[in-house]
């Protein structure tokens, strides 16, 4: 006996398949949404605000229509510098130790399972750990030097784990060519590994810089001043970021001063675009490298 | 006796894979390993110029004598060895990042001892030992990784050749390449035979048959026969060297 072929009607799965990319384009959308809500509801808000003088003056406490976030750009910036100058370093040396040298060990393990538990800290916490250790007992004062090492804190485990990442996805073959060319651990490093995973770990380290420039709460409780007329001119300067800025025009009694939040908003996610657009740039160079 | 190997004994871990090995390897000769997979042969090469100890968890003791010296020696240092005893693996793993000419130089330049107005002699030198320098001396600045697998392996050679070792160990250097780039490998190895001592671990046993004076069948760690290669394949002392090379196993 033969069945006869039937290629046409078939009924089971089809509402699964129907409904299922539906929610997933609502999953991608929602976000999207949001964002676009909130970017247009600050442009509209703040892009009036926004001109040269903004940018460079300071700010004024009576009139809203006047000064910009001169000090708190330039507070961020110092943070930024400062912050990369001393994670950066740490964290990449940390991440080629337990990649490179240390593979595997007991040590690497418990540094693992150290980095894993940081990383879900709040970052309110970190700010604890900034006040005591930094502001008070290394005596640093609340200068601009004290939210920087506090930032590079936070941003620590980030800078690892990314770094470690990268280093992973070079293959042990290259380290074992040279080794076995006569290299030494550090010839191999610095020569065959490091140049094949520097993108990406570099594309890490401008994530976790990204997040460090977002942060309010660890520099309120390390002492971020809320007013002050100029930018730092040195570590051990006073200092203000724009996120402290943005919440300190929005807790001002007088409405006008929305307006300069979300001019400040503005600025703050123009840095974050442009940062996380050079993160996208250097991580595709990567991928076009490999190939 | 270039190197002589004396009561090897390799782990990872607590997973001993080489147990007790002597073995002397010739000079200026190919010795072929043969053997199953898992018998210790890779590892047996690795400990010949203390590569094995770099994978974490990995011990091993003994002596390999290097001419007199014994290289697990308290004083030796394992990077020198390397220099001396070097290595082609068993994919070609030429540097992505560097072009032919760099890859040839690439281990003076790791270690130093790179001298720009010797480079394009260094180069032609160890590209015409190992063959490759007639197919790639008009593009010498294209990247090593755009060459053919067989092509990327004789450039592993070349670089190998490069730093100027006494010993080549090659492991299995053919088993990602097709039979005519195999054949152009192995005889490169017979011409290479003339100034180096070389060992082949091997899973081809006609290669084996083809680029060996003396093969050494390995098992489940251990040493089980060493004998010059027309013996060891027509005549087998132990049964089970004829059970292997008679494909009965393995």
């Amino acid at each position: 006996m033969r069945r006869p072929i039937d290629l046409t009607s078939r009924r089971d799965g089809i509402l699964a398949e129907r409904l299922f990319p539906w929610l997933c384009r609502l999953g991608v959308a929602l976000p999207l949404a949001m964002l676009g809500w909130l970017l247009l509801r600050v442009f509209v808000d703040g892009v009036g605000r926004i001109d040269g003088s903004f940018l460079t003056d300071a700010p004024s406490q009576l009139n809203a229509k006047v000064g910009g976030l001169g000090p708190a750009l330039m507070g961020s910036l110092w943070l930024i510098v400062l912050t990369s100058a001393v994670a950066l370093p740490i964290g990449i040396g940390a991440a080629i130790y337990l990649e490179e040298y240390d593979r595997r060990s007991r040590l690497a393990s418990l540094v693992e399972l150290a980095i894993s538990n940081l990383a879900g800290v709040p970052s309110i916490v970190y700010g604890m750990l900034g006040l005591g250790l930094f502001v008070h007992t290394m005596a640093l004062g609340e200068t601009v030097l004290a939210g920087a090492l506090t930032l590079a804190l936070l941003i620590l485990p980030i800078v690892i784990t990314a770094a470690r990442e990268a280093l992973r996805t070079v293959k042990d073959a290259l380290r074992e060519a040279a080794l076995g060319l006569g290299a030494t651990r550090w010839q191999t490093t610095r020569q065959v590994v490091l140049p094949m995973a520097l993108p990406g770990i570099l594309t890490g380290a401008i994530l976790a810089i990204s997040r460090a420039i977002g942060e309010t709460a660890p520099l309120v409780v390390v002492g971020a001043v809320a007013f002050i007329m100029y930018g730092p001119d040195g570590v051990d300067s006073p200092y203000t970021a724009l996120p402290m800025q943005i919440f300190q025009w929005t807790s001002n009694p007088k409405r006008e001063f929305l307006d300069n939040a979300a001019a400040g908003i503005l600025v703050l996610m123009a840095t974050l675009l442009i940062l996380n657009g050079f993160a996208i740039w250097l991580r595709n160079r990567t991928q076009a490298r490999r190939t | 006796m270039k190197i002589t190997v004396k009561g090897l004994r390799a782990s990872f871990g607590d997973n001993e894979v080489v147990k007790g090995i002597d073995l002397a390897i010739p000079s200026r000769q190919i010795t072929a390993i043969i053997g199953p997979s898992g018998c210790g042969k890779s590892t047996f090469l690795r400990c010949l110029n203390r590569m094995h100890e770099l994978v974490p968890g990995a011990t091993c003791s003994g002596k390999v004598l290097l001419d007199d010296t014994d290289i697990y020696q308290a004083d030796v240092d394992p990077v020198l060895v390397r220099r001396w005893v070097g290595m082609v693996f068993q994919k070609p793993n030429p540097f992505p990042a560097m072009s032919i000419k760099d890859n040839v130089v690439a281990g003076l330049r790791l270690t130093h001892r790179y001298d720009r107005k010797d480079a394009p002699d260094v180069v032609e030198r160890a590209l015409r030992q190992a063959a490759l320098w007639d197919e790639v001396k008009d593009k010498l600045g294209q990247p090593g990784t755009s060459l053919s697998g067989g092509q990327q392996q004789r450039l592993c050679i070349a670089r190998a050749l490069a730093v100027n070792p006494d010993v080549i160990l090659l492991d299995e250097p053919c088993s990602a390449l097709d039979p005519i780039a195999t054949a152009r490998i192995e005889e490169l190895l017979l011409e290479l035979r003339r100034d180096y001592s070389m060992v082949i671990v091997t899973h081809n046993m006609g290669q084996a048959q083809r680029v060996a004076e003396r093969t050494a069948f390995f098992l489940q760690g251990e040493l089980v026969e060493l004998a010059d290669t027309a013996t060891l394949f027509g005549r087998p002392a132990d049964p089970r060297t004829a059970d292997y090379i008679a494909g009965r196993f393995g």
